[in-house]
């Protein structure tokens, strides 16, 4: 659906985005991660045609970037990011001049800003200005602005931000459904976002990507360490070290008494062997008594972190 | 361009919608009616040759102030990366907005027509020149509604905007009036430059195409340098 290659842009000396390989496929819901100025709004920009590449090729079905970047326009919906819409315009004027300008048909036109104003729940703002409007349902504007053309791939940058807690989930909520149907590409730096949402993440690093792939195989590639912690009564550091070592896989083990004479343990383990099994069968054996028992796998901060300051 | 019917739709009415418009009618009018009137009973003569011989100096103030928006709010904004991620050309919103405001100025000229119409009943009023008057207001209105969409694009910052016009017009219809202190081989080519010097013209009501292919040139050469500045922009 989308294929980019050797993407670069420089503004001046400065070089955003340094020579980008990406493939979207069709129905794919794509996540671009990044630290801020990593160049995920300049990849996104180049993409909807708003800037032009320093080189490199975008094609996107059929069209090439520079060879046909209206016939692309036409394909795409962009939400840039917060959502910069016009202040002074009523929000169904401002639909009804998108749709205009998007050559939806004069006789679908009101169904469509209908169904849009249905799907993005802005019923009770169709006849307030732009300027009016909270954050979060300006994002609901541009959202419904990126679709009312029923474009096949949709293209959000940083969709959430500065929305509050209840909006966030509105908002995934609204995407996730897009998903279902469109290509779909957005940004963010957030990473349960991506998590929540995306088929498939990339990593962009000072202008390069770091990695690409499922949520999955990230967690995986990246350390392939998880940790057990326990909380235990009625037992002495020492003794719980010499016991717990037993076991074997056990990589490390770090003790710490709490309050109320709590044990608190962790245990750090490869991934590749599952340990809790046999942890069970010992602590059984033992008159310790287990408050609690969970494993936690790598944290997604945590593998973000790695790919991001490594270089 | 077919979208450009959209984008003038949606400009001329952002006009209305906002006090900015009837705010800049009103100062329009109220200046241009008081400088004709104070001095019109003085000559004693019915016609409306004082009112045309103002207007190039108040647009040159006014229109500026029309057209200093168009881009650099979008700039400012940010709605000019939506602007330009939907299927539209730069021609197609160069040209859409320039209509708008030409629209606009026409607007603003409409209720003075009232001039011409109390003066015809005051006396023998000749209407040659009074048509020409009109066809060269809008013709002129339009040259610096080009020039101000070309200060537009070139900021984010309105004002800064208005002064560009401001400067670019004002030179233009000033050029012509300083003659005597020019060597007398640039006297030619400064009085062709002159906006007020072919708008007078075709308000004496003779359609020269001289006068005509000027302005028309103006026009293209401004919405042309709007065509480039955007382009560079990207």
């Amino acid at each position: 659906m989308i294929h980019v290659e050797n993407l670069t842009k420089y503004y001046g000396e400065l070089c955003a985005v340094d020579r980008i390989n990406l493939d979207v496929h069709k129905g794919e819901i794509l996540g671009i991660l990044g630290p801020n100025g990593a160049g995920k709004t300049t990849t996104l920009r180049m993409l909807t045609g708003f800037i032009r590449p320093s080189s490199g090729t975008i094609r996107i079905k059929d069209y090439s970037i520079e060879e046909n970047s209206l016939g692309i326009r036409k394909l795409l919906g962009y939400l840039p990011e917060s959502a910069p819409l016009y202040h002074d315009m009523l929000v169904y004027d401002y639909l009804s001049y998108v749709a205009d300008i998007r050559q939806v048909e004069r006789s679908r036109k009101l169904s469509r800003i209908r169904e849009m104003a249905d799907l993005c729940g802005l019923n009770e703002v169709m006849h307030k200005p732009v300027a009016e409007l909270s954050k979060g349902y300006k994002q609901r504007v541009g959202l419904a602005h990126a679709m009312i053309k029923d474009p096949e791939i949709l293209v959000f940058d940083e969709p959430t931000s500065g929305l509050d807690p209840n909006q966030i989930v509105e908002i995934r909520e609204i995407m996730r459904q897009i998903g279902k149907e469109k290509t779909v590409v957005l940004s963010t730096h957030i990473l349960s976002e991506a998590e929540a949402t995306c088929d498939r993440v990339v990593i962009i690093n000072q202008g390069k990507i770091a990695a690409d792939g499922t949520m999955e195989s990230l967690k995986r590639s990246a350390g392939g360490e998880y940790s057990i912690h326990l909380a235990l009564r009625n037992a002495g550091m020492e003794e719980v070290r010499k016991k717990l070592e037993e076991i074997g896989g056990v990589e490390g083990i770090s003790a710490q008494e709490g309050d109320d004479a709590v044990l608190h343990v962790n245990l750090s383990c490869r991934s590749s062997d599952d340990l809790r099994e046999r942890l069970y069968e010992k602590i059984k054996q033992t008159n310790w008594i287990l408050l609690e028992f969970y494993q936690e796998s790598q944290s997604l901060e945590n593998i973000f972190q790695k790919l991001t300051l490594e270089n | 361009m077919r979208q450009v019917p959209h984008i003038f739709k949606k400009e001329f009415r952002t006009y209305f919608v906002s006090p900015i418009a009837y705010i800049v009618i009103s100062i329009f009018l109220i200046v241009i009616g008081w400088f004709f009137f104070s001095t019109f009973f003085l000559f004693n003569q019915a016609g409306l040759r004082n009112f045309f011989g103002l207007l190039p100096l108040v647009f040159a103030f006014v229109i500026p102030a029309v057209t200093m928006r168009l881009f650099s709010e979008e700039f400012h904004v940010g709605s000019y990366e939506i602007l330009l991620t939907m299927p539209v050309t730069f021609r197609e919103v160069v040209l859409g907005k320039f209509l708008a405001s030409v629209a606009f100025v026409a607007a603003m000229l409409v209720p003075t027509l009232a001039y011409p119409v109390t003066v015809s009943f005051l006396g023998d009023l000749d209407w040659g020149p009074v048509v020409g008057g009109y066809v060269g207001a809008l013709l002129l209105g339009a040259s610096f509604a080009g020039v101000g969409l070309f200060a537009s694009s070139l900021t984010r910052n309105q004002i800064v905007a208005f002064i560009i016009g401001v400067a670019i017009c004002f030179a233009l219809v000033l050029v012509d009036k300083i003659l005597l202190f020019v060597p007398a081989p640039l006297t030619d080519v400064l009085q062709y430059i002159g906006a007020g010097y072919h708008f007078e013209n075709i308000a004496k009501g003779i359609l020269d195409s001289r006068d005509l292919l000027y302005f028309l040139s103006l026009i293209f050469l401004s919405l042309y340098a709007t065509h480039l500045a955007l382009e560079e922009k990207s």
